[in-house]
C-alpha cells in the first residue's frame, strides 16, 4: 500500500510542464484523488510525476461573452461552494456536491477527473451532457476537443500522453434552463453504478440526456424533446438500449431509472 | 530526494523527502506526529484526514513533496481550538469512540461540518461523514456528538 519510487517535478507554467512531460514515463498529476490511490495500489508506476495542480493558468474561473472559461485545476469543492456563476454554475454545483467526500472534493480537480475518464466518475458524463470544448496544450501548440467526444472509452480519451488539459469552455445556460442529475451508488460518496442526467435550455435549443457509468464512454442523446415531457420508463429503457446496456437486465434497468429520476428532478425545477 | 518546506501545526519545517512518501508517513515518521492514523492507504476510510491550508484532505494519498508551501494541521494542532475542545467533550459524553482509531479523522471532518455547515441536521451530518469509516460505534454516538455541538452553538443539529 505504498507507492513505488517515482520522480517528481512541479513546473512553473504550462510550457515548462510540457517540456518535462515529453520525457519517457512521465505522467501528469493534478488533485491526485484517483492517481494517489492508484499509485499506492501500484496499479500505475510512472517514472516521473508532473504536478500541475497549482499552475495559475489552470486555476482560472472567468466569463467570456457567451461562455464560461474554467481552468482544469479548479476543484470540486470550489464548484460546490458556488464559485462558478449563473445557471451553468448551478448545474456544475449540483454535480460537484455529490462527488465522493468533502476531503476528496477539496483536492480533486474537474480537468483531472475528465482526463482520467473513469466511467463511474461524474465529470466525464456531466461535461458530455453540458457540451463545450476542452483547450488542451501539447508540444505542437494548443487544440480544441469537443467535450462530447473527449472521452472515447473506458479510461480512454482523445488526449495524448504529452498533452495537458488547460481550460474548459462551457456554454452559459439561460436562467430558465432545467436540469436533473441522478446517480445510484452502493454507499454515499462511492463511485456510481449508474448515472442519468438531463439538460434542457429552450432559449438555446438545448435538449440533451446522458447515460453514464457504463462500460465505456458516456452515451449522449440530443434533440429528443419527448424525453422531457414526462419521466417515462419505457423511453428511458429505450435510451439505455441505445447506450448499449441491453445485455445486462439489471444494469439496463438501473440506468433507465437513473435517467427517469433525473427527468423527474428537472421537471420539479 | 526532494527538498520540501511547509508549515506543520504552525511550525516551519524543511526536509529532504522521497517523492513517494505520503504526507501521513512523513508526519508520523519524521515529525513524530502519530495522531494521524493510516487505515486503508487508498483514500477510502478517512482515518488519515487532516487539514491542508484550512481544508480537510486525505494524507495517505497526498504526497509530502506536493505540500511545498502548504500549511498542514494535524489532530495535535487542534489542542487549543475551541470548536475541537467542544467536539472532544461531546465525543466523550456521547460515547462516540471505542477503539479510537478513526477518531482523529472523525474529529477533523466533524469540525469541518460544524464550521462549514452550521445548519446541518442529522441527515446532513451522516452524508458528510460518509467518507469516514468507523467499525466500532455504528455512528450513532458520533452523529449525536456533532448534533450536540451544533445545538450548543445555537445553529443546527436538528434530528430531522
Amino acid at each position: 500500500m505504498k507507492a513505488c519510487a517515482f520522480e517528481y517535478e512541479r513546473p512553473r507554467d504550462v510550457s515548462d510542464a510540457l517540456k518535462v512531460l515529453s520525457s519517457e514515463g512521465a505522467k501528469v498529476a493534478a488533485g491526485m484523488q484517483s492517481l494517489g490511490p492508484m499509485l499506492n495500489l501500484r496499479v500505475v508506476q510512472p517514472r516521473l510525476l508532473v504536478d500541475i495542480r497549482r499552475l495559475e493558468e489552470l486555476r482560472t474561473i472567468r466569463e467570456e461573452g457567451d461562455t464560461l472559461a474554467l481552468g482544469a485545476c479548479v476543484t470540486h469543492a470550489e464548484i460546490e461552494d458556488g464559485r462558478v456563476p449563473g445557471a451553468t454554475g448551478a448545474f456544475l454545483q449540483k454535480v460537484a456536491s455529490r462527488i465522493a467526500y468533502r476531503a476528496v472534493r477539496n483536492r480533486g480537480t474537474i480537468g483531472g477527473s475528465l482526463a482520467h475518464a473513469d466511467p463511474a466518475a461524474d465529470w466525464p458524463s456531466a461535461l458530455a451532457l453540458l457540451g463545450g470544448i476542452a483547450i488542451v496544450a501539447g508540444p505542437s501548440g494548443r487544440r480544441e476537443i469537443p467535450l462530447e467526444r473527449f472521452v472515447t472509452g473506458l479510461f480512454s480519451t482523445d488526449l495524448a500522453s504529452d498533452e495537458i488539459v488547460v481550460l474548459l469552455k462551457l456554454q452559459k445556460l439561460g436562467a430558465k434552463a432545467r436540469f436533473g442529475w441522478w446517480k445510484f451508488c452502493r454507499k454515499a460518496g462511492e463511485f456510481a453504478q449508474a448515472i442519468g442526467g438531463v439538460l434542457e435550455d429552450r432559449e438555446r435549443g438545448v435538449a440533451r440526456a446522458v447515460i453514464g457509468a457504463t462500460a465505456g464512454a458516456p452515451f449522449v442523446e440530443a434533440g429528443n424533446r419527448r424525453l422531457f415531457e414526462k419521466p417515462d420508463l419505457d423511453q428511458c429503457l429505450a435510451a439505455a438500449d441505445k447506450a448499449g446496456l441491453g445485455a445486462d437486465l439489471y444494469s439496463r434497468r438501473l440506468h433507465a431509472v437513473a435517467l427517469q429520476r433525473a427527468i423527474a428532478e428537472a421537471q420539479r425545477r | 530526494m526532494k527538498r520540501v518546506a511547509l508549515t506543520v501545526n504552525g511550525r516551519r519545517v524543511e526536509a529532504e523527502v522521497e517523492p513517494r512518501t505520503s504526507l501521513a508517513d512523513y508526519l508520523r515518521e519524521r515529525e513524530g506526529l502519530t495522531g494521524t492514523n493510516l487505515g486503508c492507504e487508498h483514500g477510502v476510510c478517512g482515518a488519515c484526514t487532516l487539514e491542508i491550508d484550512g481544508a480537510p484532505a486525505r494524507s495517505c494519498i497526498t504526497f509530502a513533496v506536493a505540500c511545498e508551501g502548504a500549511s498542514v494541521r494535524t489532530i495535535e494542532g487542534f489542542a487549543d481550538d475551541p470548536v475541537m475542545e467542544a467536539l472532544r467533550q461531546a465525543f466523550t459524553a456521547e460515547h462516540a469512540l471505542q477503539c479510537g482509531y478513526c477518531t482523529p479523522g472523525m474529529l477533523v471532518t466533524a469540525r469541518d461540518i460544524v464550521t462549514r455547515l452550521p445548519d446541518a441536521d442529522a441527515a446532513r451530518i451522516r452524508l458528510e461523514l460518509s467518507g469516514n469509516l468507523c467499525r466500532c460505534t455504528g455512528y450513532v454516538g458520533i452523529v449525536n456528538a456533532i448534533q450536540v455541538v451544533l445545538k450548543d452553538r445555537g445553529t443546527g443539529g436538528a434530528s430531522r
